[in-house]
């Protein structure tokens, strides 16, 4: 059963200068619950406009785009979105206080958020860390804030864009062992936006890889039928679906790289 | 603690040098009675402050500027929080502010005694004018200044517009806010001054022009001297109050 369903839809930013730029174009995609779908595509080819559209921070410009069968209207708390950057953190609450933030707005007695908030904490791995600013937090702990602020407003699905970009590859490589065991636990939707090939192929059920942009829409699907043992960079079949990645991208990056200049 | 030890230190050096720089630009650069030395300057402050007139003339400025700055900030806030989150209100109090905040308080001074009178009235009138377009501005750029991945994560955990406001882009502008209102202070020091040496009964600027009319030069210096004391531990206040108080907000440094 598909959760999100985006039927050609297409997405057009009106220029004040002229020109008005397609980002994407009749794109079509089916999110099935309880999968974790990664959107594949080089920079620039729209990747992030699909998660903004499904977050509700962007309209369509035509097309439809349901969730659950009903059209998007804006953002809810439904849809937890974790962003790139660290930005989206409050910087005067404290780790504790950010991951409350969603069950205070939605009016959830203090109790129950505080005990949830230390729940989804506890499962970032940022127990003992509750009552420290996001300022003193290192970059992945920041993005574990992130992870648990959506996880204990109990979403029905989670948008992550890029979440991974900005840390080092350790702290990612890290992260992403904890992000696939967290979902695994939770049993969550997820619509995970990335550039990396490795990153994709270590978290997803299906990998959808864009065409480059602009006007782009979906160029393949790539069903990741991995156990846990095989999502090793080093394992056979690991590099038989990278190389399979790979053949579908390879020339997006080029035209995309040709674009660019 | 180590820290703050070194800053005091720092602070303690670099004061010691600014006084042995005048004490020897004044005994042996401008030799003259019309350049007191460090010391004189300090004998007449102990006299002065002997026989009440320094507290008296400081404390007559100190409470215009509070008050001034207390009224300035309680206007400026909200209405700096409405200009920044509401195009309509900006449109209509642009003209207002990007007007008026050209106008320096100084050449509203004569307005302002004409219609309030050499009293308090035109003093605190004055510190307002003067506060409250800094602090309108500061925080207006404060309110436009958040960054929009915040108010997108609030909607997404289900937060609505007046949530917004209150629980995310309030807190975000505090620092704005409170350098806004450092700014004012700073301001508020050099309006009073021009206001009491324009049109007062008493306070430090009053305190200047006076002296003037008996060459009373040593005097001048010790009014000086007291300003700079004054508006030195009314910055530092400040600053530690934002970090004991609004640390969190990670303020302006």
């Amino acid at each position: 059963m598909s959760l999100v369903e985006l039927t050609q839809v297409s997405k057009v930013y009106r220029s004040l200068t002229g020109g008005d730029y397609v980002a994407v174009r009749d794109f079509s995609l089916d999110i099935r619950t309880g999968e974790f779908f990664c959107l594949l595509g080089t920079s620039g080819c729209g990747k992030t406009t699909v998660l903004n559209m499904v977050a509700g921070f962007e309209a369509v410009s035509s097309g439809n785009l349901r969730l659950g069968g009903k059209p998007i209207a804006g953002p809810a708390a439904d849809r937890g979105v974790v962003f790139q950057g660290d930005d989206s953190l409050y910087g005067w609450l404290s780790a504790q206080g950010n991951v409350e933030f969603g069950l205070r707005m939605r009016g959830i007695a203090r109790r129950e958020r505080e005990e949830k908030a230390r729940h989804y904490l506890e499962l970032v791995g940022l127990k003992g860390q509750e009552h420290k600013h996001p300022s003193e937090l290192s970059g992945g702990m920041k993005q574990r804030i992130q992870i648990a602020r959506v996880l204990a407003n109990e979403p029905q699905m989670l948008l992550m864009d890029e979440p991974f970009a900005a840390l080092d590859a350790h702290t990612r490589a890290d992260m992403q062992r904890e992000l696939k065991r967290i979902c695994a636990a939770t049993g969550k939707t997820v619509l995970f936006i990335t550039h990396d090939i490795d990153e994709a192929i270590i978290l997803a059920d299906r990998i959808g890889v864009m065409h480059a942009g602009p006007a782009s829409k979906l160029k393949g699907i790539v069903p990741v039928t991995l156990s846990d043992t095989e999502r090793e960079r080093t394992h056979d079949r690991f590099v038989e679906v990278y190389r399979q990645v790979h053949e579908m991208i390879r020339d997006e990056v080029a035209i995309s790289l040709q674009r660019a200049h | 603690m180590r820290a703050a030890v070194n800053g005091v230190g720092g602070y303690l050096v670099g004061f010691a040098s600014l006084f042995l720089i005048w004490h020897m630009a004044s005994t042996w650069l401008l030799s003259s009675v019309l350049f007191p030395t460090p010391w004189k300057v300090f004998l007449k402050a102990i006299e002065l402050a002997q026989d009440g007139t320094l507290w008296e003339q400081a404390s007559a400025s100190l409470g215009r500027i509070a008050s001034g700055f207390a009224g300035g900030s309680l206007i400026g806030i909200p209405v700096g929080l409405a200009i920044g989150s509401f195009r309509p209100v900006r449109r209509l109090l642009e003209p207002y502010t990007e007007f008026l905040r050209f106008i320096p308080a100084t050449a509203l001074i004569t307005v302002a005694v004409i219609w309030f009178g050499i009293g308090e009235g035109s003093k605190i009138f004055l510190i307002i004018y003067t506060t409250v377009f800094i602090v309108i501005i500061n925080t207006a750029a404060g309110v436009s200044a958040v960054a929009p991945n915040k108010i997108r994560a609030a909607r997404s955990l289900g937060a609505g517009p007046g949530q917004i406001f209150f629980f995310v882009a309030l807190p975000a502008t505090v620092p704005y806010i409170l350098t806004g209102m450092r700014l004012a202070m700073a301001n508020s020091f050099v309006t009073i001054v021009a206001a009491e040496l324009v049109a007062a009964n008493n306070g430090l600027g009053r305190m200047i022009w006076d002296s003037r009319m008996y060459m009373l030069v040593d005097q001048i210096f010790v009014a000086l001297l007291v300003l700079g004391l004054l508006g030195f531990t009314a910055d530092r206040l400040f600053r530690w109050g934002i970090y004991t108080f609004a640390g969190r907000f990670s303020p302006v440094t």
